[in-house]
């Protein structure tokens, strides 16, 4: 029986989808009934009372969270976010129901023996209800109270060999694609890069020093399965400078049929015969392809690495050789200034072990960003006021054409004095002998 | 140029001359003290007084701050202990 009425909430179970009220649910009864005799060290009731006051909040039109506060755990300046309920004697297992941010494994790969892990603390220790992953990337524990933070912290570095993630002011719990260990479009190690700066940044991931928020995401190829170019202030995207190999018989295969477009995908329906003018060619945004009916050729130095030729025919088609990454800066999601893709600062790098020149980029980054940037301000939000040359000043990169969006039509650069042979100044005298009034 | 020998003092009394007005500060509030130090070694020391439980974070989720321990309302307003 449930504590609270939830006429509102229930109608939300009876979409198409899978609901996360559903979900409350199941784990307010397997709590309520306790079937492994769990020594709860929150209120049982927490999800029940975090319905209670989910539909509180419908009804009225207003939130009953306060948000924020002074909770963490010691010497940490992130990954507990704390929140309080302020009608505690309506809900009180929810007035305290602080929310803890993990460090989730690279490329989030778990074993189940780990997973279940993670849920027996949650479940002794918290409200048993987990977000995975958070929009970030990190695990999500959502719902404690004060007293317990310290007691998953404890467990979760001495047992299970993780730690908090990011949060507030620091810079965010990195993110990566699942790379080169299981996709062959993979074109640098993401995990090991995620992992390594991960480690190395562990103060700046939790001692708050930044004006606002910092996130780098890797992506091991143009596809961009965490989405770096559009929410992460550093993103890394594989890429590669020399061809794209193509295997010309098994373009032919792709053509005859005896090969099925983009890995089988898309088969529920019938789409007709593969059309390899129609389905690929023509789709090039950049018309760099060609098919003569027997040969596919494409004129690499006009690819943009849109990857959908390879998607669509992933055996006939693969990433070129000499592989490495281009760097975007300044992405967000909007809260302040609206929502912002990254622009291109270094178009290729090697990415190797130990990153030396990632973290050359890094840091020049951040010590422009911590002198210059306003508190609550992102890097692409001062990129924008300050101007992207002022990025390149921070970090020492030159100036190149593949920077500026759209460099046929607008090939606008403000020059300065050192970068002009002589400068600004003339000798008037000199030119007049040339240039006669 | 290096931090002064009294930072962590100068650190305490700026929040406390600031008391009257505001509990929490941004982390450039207090580089704004040591113009000519390095940010990063004015975070060494803000993390020190964070560790002698001198100073506090205070976090929204999104942004964080740093304040003196048991200063404004945030405390007692949270049933903190």
């Amino acid at each position: 029986m449930a504590k609270h009425k939830t006429p509102m909430l229930d109608k939300l179970e009876s979409g198409p989808w899978p609901s996360f009220v559903s979900d409350i649910k199941q784990e307010a009864a397997a709590r309520a009934k306790n079937e492994k005799g769990i020594d709860y060290q929150i209120p049982a009731d927490c999800p029940d009372d975090l319905l209670g006051v989910l539909e509180l909040s419908y009804e009225e039109g207003e939130t009953h969270w306060k948000h924020g506060g002074i909770v963490g755990v010691f010497g940490y300046g992130g990954g507990v976010i704390g929140r309080y309920c302020d009608q505690p004697e309506k809900f009180p297992g929810v007035a305290h129901f602080h929310t803890m941010r993990i460090n989730q494994p690279s490329g989030k790969y778990y074993t189940t023996k780990y997973l279940r892990e993670l849920c027996a603390i949650w479940e002794l220790r918290g409200s048993g209800l987990t977000n995975m992953h958070g929009s970030t990337g990190d695990i999500v524990f959502l719902g404690t109270t004060t007293p317990q933070l310290e007691e998953v912290f404890y467990e979760l570095t001495h047992n299970l060999n993780t730690d908090l993630g990011g949060s507030g002011s620091n810079l965010r719990t990195p993110a990566c694609c699942l790379g080169q260990s299981r996709c062959e479009f993979a074109c640098y190690d993401t995990q090991t890069a995620c992992t390594t700066l991960t480690k190395d940044y562990q103060d700046e991931l939790h001692r708050p020093a930044f004006p606002y928020k910092f996130k780098f995401k890797f992506d091991g190829c143009p596809n961009g399965c965490v989405a770096s170019i559009a929410r992460s202030d550093f993103s890394v995207i594989g890429t590669w400078r020399d061809k794209i190999r193509i295997d010309h018989k098994a373009v032919a295969a792709y053509v005859g049929g005896e090969l099925a477009p983009n890995a089988g995908a898309y088969a529920g329906r019938d789409w007709g015969k593969f059309d390899i003018q129609k389905e690929v060619v023509d789709r090039c945004p950049s018309d760099c392809m060609s098919w003569d009916g027997k040969k596919l050729t494409i004129n690499d130095k006009e690819c943009v690495r849109c990857m959908h030729c390879l998607n669509v025919m992933p055996r006939a088609l693969r990433i070129g050789n000499d592989r490495g990454a281009s760097i975007l800066c300044g992405a967000k999601a909007p809260i302040l200034d609206g929502a912002q893709m990254a622009s291109l600062l270094i178009p290729f790098i090697k990415v190797q072990e130990p990153f030396d020149e990632l973290k050359e980029l890094i840091e020049g980054i951040w010590d422009w960003w911590m002198e210059e940037g306003k508190n609550r301000e992102r890097l692409g939000e001062l990129m924008k006021r300050q101007g992207f040359q002022r990025l390149l000043e921070a970090t020492g990169v030159k100036a190149d054409a593949r920077m500026v969006s759209e460099p046929r039509t607008n090939p606008y650069i403000f020059w300065k004095a050192e970068d002009v042979p002589g400068g600004w100044e003339r000798d008037i005298n000199e030119f007049r002998k040339r240039h006669l009034r | 140029m290096a931090l002064p020998s009294d930072a962590k003092k100068q650190i305490i009394e700026f929040c406390e001359s600031k008391a009257k007005s505001k509990s929490k500060f941004y982390f450039n509030d207090f580089t704004k003290i040591f113009p000519d130090a390095k940010a990063r070694e004015v975070k060494k020391v803000l993390t020190e007084l964070v560790n002698e439980e001198i100073m506090i974070f205070w976090s929204s989720g999104s942004t964080t701050m740093y304040g003196l321990k048991g200063a404004g309302k945030q405390t007692a307003a949270e049933h903190e202990a």
